[in-house]
């Protein structure tokens, strides 16, 4: 039977901890369980079993993680870490005593203490943060979605804080998360001078089709489109200014359209069936397109942390300049950091800015944050509703809005970034940007946010109808 | 265009797993009663294709949820969550006798699983099906790791579980056809077991030098892994399926350098002149199957009588009642191939008068074949076969009915998991 062997068994609190390492004694030294006396018992011990279910899984799906054959009552530390593609470390832990049978479920039992505590399922993944020593304002982002993200999860003898390096824990096991399913196609978008990363669902097809669009730092980000594209959309990815050059961004408004109509045109798209999917300065070209394009007609939008203002004629470096107009009311925190709430207030005032919301005419779902210090994201987005609700069009727009959630609310479980290194585009300065949120509950955020996403466009881009006989 | 084809959702969750785990099918969003086929198509290494499908048709949400609901026909009836697998058997126009076998166990198998129209039966790869998925089934979990292991003579595989170890041990032997089988090593690995396949039929030495290898060569392969830094040497199991049970015994039984804690031996038999080793238990194979081996209607061998009946004469077989070692037997009743069955009943038997069949477990399984391997295998009921100890290939029969025997296998795997776990990671010493 396993973990009940009167070796390990002792119900009184002095339990025997037994050294499970004693293959190898040099590596163990002297771990600090809690408050117990450790006796070296037999030699050839077997370490306690830590499994992993499943243990290849896309990044929006769950774990089972399970720590069995250990001494009942044994206080442990269930371990996390990442090395990330610019090989920085991310951990996260928690602790846990096993039931009488030896064992530690996390899906079931409490973390007492940790990153995380409570019955945390996703816990080890979602409070991930650097390690000690790291750089300040660091943010994890899976730039090459081909290969999956590899996490060490592993489970250390009493309650530890620290120096888990220096430490060797009773066992271990690599998991894969995944942004892309098997399957799914990747596609150099490079055509009408539009650049960015086209991804199509594995199957036959054709699929409905999302524009994809990121915020203000730029670049050329995939992760979401393909996880998009793993749940049966074809989606693109959107490149449109380099990492930190929104300053000489020269793009028009045709731009996106050019965008929109590659996706559109695909072979493998249903061209009716197209959505817009923005975050941050991304739902602002969203909600643009949305109520300005003549040729764009999304059959829906969704924006996260949105903004609904836009100088009017301007191409982005317009928005750019705009952006930069009052500095002076970048609010520096005792951090540090910066945040631009105050100021995005204050430019959000001028009514030519703003977009006319009125004119959209497909369904859209505002994700906000309410604790957002970067823009006044649910301001815009109190208004946006307002104005479509004034036009008659209130049940186009439905609100998700999250307490203590900043402004970065991506796919699940994914780490909380409350302030990260930003390039801004003034030039090569950079800043670390002070996004907002609490850690648990912005992870909440994420996880609830996602699944009504992929509804909301289910919903939407895959509407039943009634099929008809084919003979 | 038909506009209702993609409203069709499908989901196959996990879309990467392990060989021996389930997944859930869901197919959403067609009307209610809808009729559908759902399909499998897996593309081998060898460039042979298997196919398997079913017939359902939605509720009234316009879901089939094949964990759930049953299939009205096709490869499998009824409610059968994994049936998409098991069922595979190579397509119309496929040479007979073929066996799916993974030989790369470093890359998926992969699997497309597809929703068509209507309940068909056949014509599927002249169709567009209305949507497709592509599962992968794995039988390495991440970093496990695989290392060849040549020196001391021996042609072997090493699987060393992810993380630090130490692991438990266990040597791992596959059948009359020799090779070096990896796949069943691999998975055990994931499962946290340091498993070392051996090729002890066809191995380097034997192909250079035209001689069997003697029972040193095991023992070899033994103190491999007992000395291997990563495996703990007093938790080492012992797994035979078919000739290589024959040998496991062997060893079990009378070897001084192999301390097993436990000894897994499937559709086996004890059944060998006790002196010598391999060219001593060939020859009586061969001798045997000169007059015993049976050809049926279809052609196809049966070996099944060879080593029958089971003799009286304690030379010809191994000696159970000296097990000191916990015995996990797996057998099928319709087991065609090797007198599983019936062997034993009578190492029950042996080990009842000796006193020590506290220590057997015997799980037999009626309309059970004698290939029984990981779950969801495809089953076989014959397949083309070449012997070491023939010259030509055969058609041997191996038995078992379809549902029957995937039913064992998924069973048997289970079992044999939940033996070696208390076993290798209990604390009750090897003997009493």
């Amino acid at each position: 039977m396993i973990g009940t062997d009167s070796h390990f068994l002792n119900t009184s609190q002095n339990h025997h901890q037994v050294n499970v390492c004693s293959t190898v004694p040099a590596a163990c030294g002297q771990r600090d369980a809690l408050q117990t006396p450790r006796l070296s018992t037999m030699s050839q011990t077997v370490p306690p079993v830590l499994s992993v279910h499943p243990s290849r899984s896309l990044v929006d799906e769950k774990l089972k993680v399970l720590v069995e054959n250990l001494p009942p009552g044994s206080p442990v530390t269930l371990h996390s870490l990442h090395r990330s593609e610019d090989e920085h470390y991310w951990e996260a832990y928690g602790h846990y005593v096993s039931d009488h049978r030896g064992i530690v479920s996390v899906a079931e039992d409490s973390s007492v203490g940790g990153t995380y505590t409570g019955i945390e399922s996703m816990g080890l993944l979602w409070s991930m943060r650097p390690v000690p020593g790291s750089r300040k304002g660091l943010r994890l982002r899976k730039m090459n979605v081909r290969s999956p993200m590899l996490f060490n999860i592993s489970v250390y003898n009493g309650l530890i804080t620290e120096g888990f390096r220096e430490q060797t824990p009773l066992a271990s096991a690599l998991i894969e998360r995944w942004y892309m399913a098997p399957g799914v196609q990747r596609i150099d978008i490079r055509e009408k001078g539009v650049r960015g990363t086209l991804f199509i669902p594995p199957g036959p097809g054709p699929f409905p089709g999302l524009l994809d669009m990121w915020g203000g730092g730029g670049g050329l980000l995939e992760y979401r489109s393909s996880l998009l594209a793993s749940r049966g959309f074809a989606s693109f990815a959107l490149e449109y200014f380099n990492s930190g050059e929104l300053e000489s961004a020269e793009l028009e408004f045709s731009y996106f359209e050019n965008a929109f109509s590659i996706v559109k045109d695909h072979p493998q798209v249903i061209p009716d069936k197209i959505g817009i999917f923005g975050l941050s300065l991304g739902s602002i070209m969203t909600v643009y397109l949305a109520a300005e394009s003549t040729i764009v007609k999304p059959l829906c939008c969704v924006c996260v942390s949105a903004s609904h203002f836009y100088p009017p004629g301007k191409n982005l470096h317009g928005v750019y300049e705009v952006m930069t107009m009052k500095p002076h009311m970048i609010r520096v925190d005792e951090n540090g950091h910066h945040a631009w709430r105050d100021m995005g207030l204050e430019i959000i005032k001028e009514p030519s800015y703003r977009i006319n919301v009125e004119k959209i005419n497909c369904p859209m779902l505002l994700v906000n944050g309410l604790d957002d210090q970067n823009w006044p994201s649910v301001e815009c987005a109190d208004e946006i509703a307002q104005i479509m609700s004034a036009a008659g069009k209130g049940d186009l727009v439905t609100r998700l809005h999250y307490p203590d959630t900043g402004h970065l609310i991506e796919p699940p479980f994914s780490p909380h970034f409350r302030a990260t290194k930003f390039k801004t585009a003034t030039g090569k300065q950079k800043v670390i940007l002070l996004w907002g949120g609490q850690t648990k509950p912005h992870s909440d955020a994420q996880e609830d946010s996602w699944r009504k996403i992929l509804s909301f466009l289910q919903h939407h881009l895959y509407s039943r109808e009634t099929p008809k006989a084919r003979m | 265009m038909d506009r209702k084809q993609y409203c069709v959702k499908l989901s196959v969750q996990p879309s990467r797993g392990l060989v021996d785990e389930k997944f859930i099918v869901l197919v959403q969003n067609v009307s209610p009663g809808f009729q559908m086929t759902i399909h499998a198509l897996h593309k081998c290494e060898d460039g042979h294709s298997y196919e398997a499908f079913a017939h359902y048709t939605a509720n009234a949400t316009g879901t089939v949820n094949v964990s759930e609901d049953p299939s009205l026909g096709g490869t499998y009836s009824g409610v059968e969550q994994m049936g998409l697998l098991w069922s595979l058997r190579p397509v119309p126009g496929s040479k007979p006798g073929l066996r799916l076998r993974k030989v790369n166990v470093q890359t998926p198998m992969e699997v497309t699983i597809s929703v068509y129209q209507g309940h068909q039966t056949e014509g599927f790869m002249d169709q567009v099906p209305l949507v497709g998925v592509l599962v992968e089934r794995w039988y390495m979990a991440p970093r496990v790791r695989r290392i060849p292991i040549t020196e001391n003579g021996l042609t072997a595989t090493l699987f060393l579980p992810s993380g630090l170890g130490p692991f438990p041990g266990l040597l791992d032997l596959w059948g009359g056809e020799g090779k070096l089988i990896e796949y069943r090593a691999a998975l055990l690995a994931s499962h946290g077991i340091a498993c070392l396949t051996l090729d002890y039929l066809t191995p380097e030495i034997t192909m250079e030098t035209g001689k069997m290898v003697d029972s040193q060569y095991i023992e070899t392969a033994y103190r491999v892994l007992e000395q291997h830094p990563q495996v703990l040497g007093s938790r080492i199991a012992m797994l035979g399926l078919s000739l290589g049970a024959s040998v496991t015994l062997k060893m079990a039984v009378y070897s001084q350098v192999m301390k097993l804690r436990c000894v897994v031996c499937i559709s086996g038999s004890h059944v060998q002149p006790i002196d010598g080793f391999l060219e001593e238990l060939l020859n009586f194979c061969r001798i045997n199957s000169e007059t015993k081996t049976r050809i049926n209607e279809e052609d196809q061998v049966i070996y099944h009588d060879l080593l029958l009946p089971i003799p009286t004469d304690p030379a010809l077989k191994v000696d159970v009642g000296r097990l000191q070692c916990p015995l996990l037997l797996v057998v099928g009743e319709d087991d065609q191939n090797w007198p599983a069955y019936e062997s034993a009943i009578d190492m029950k038997e042996m080990m009842e008068k000796a006193g020590n069949s506290h220590l057997l477990t015997v799980l037999s399984y009626p309309n059970a074949g004698h290939l029984i391997e990981p779950p969801y295998t495809p089953h076989t009921r014959a397949t083309a076969f070449l012997s070491v100890t023939s010259v030509k290939k055969v058609m041997a029969l191996w038995g078992g009915e379809t549902v029957a025997h995937s039913r064992a296998q998924e069973d048997a795997w289970r079992k044999t998991l939940a033996f070696l776990r208390e076993n290798l990671y209990g604390s009750s010493n090897c003997g009493f």
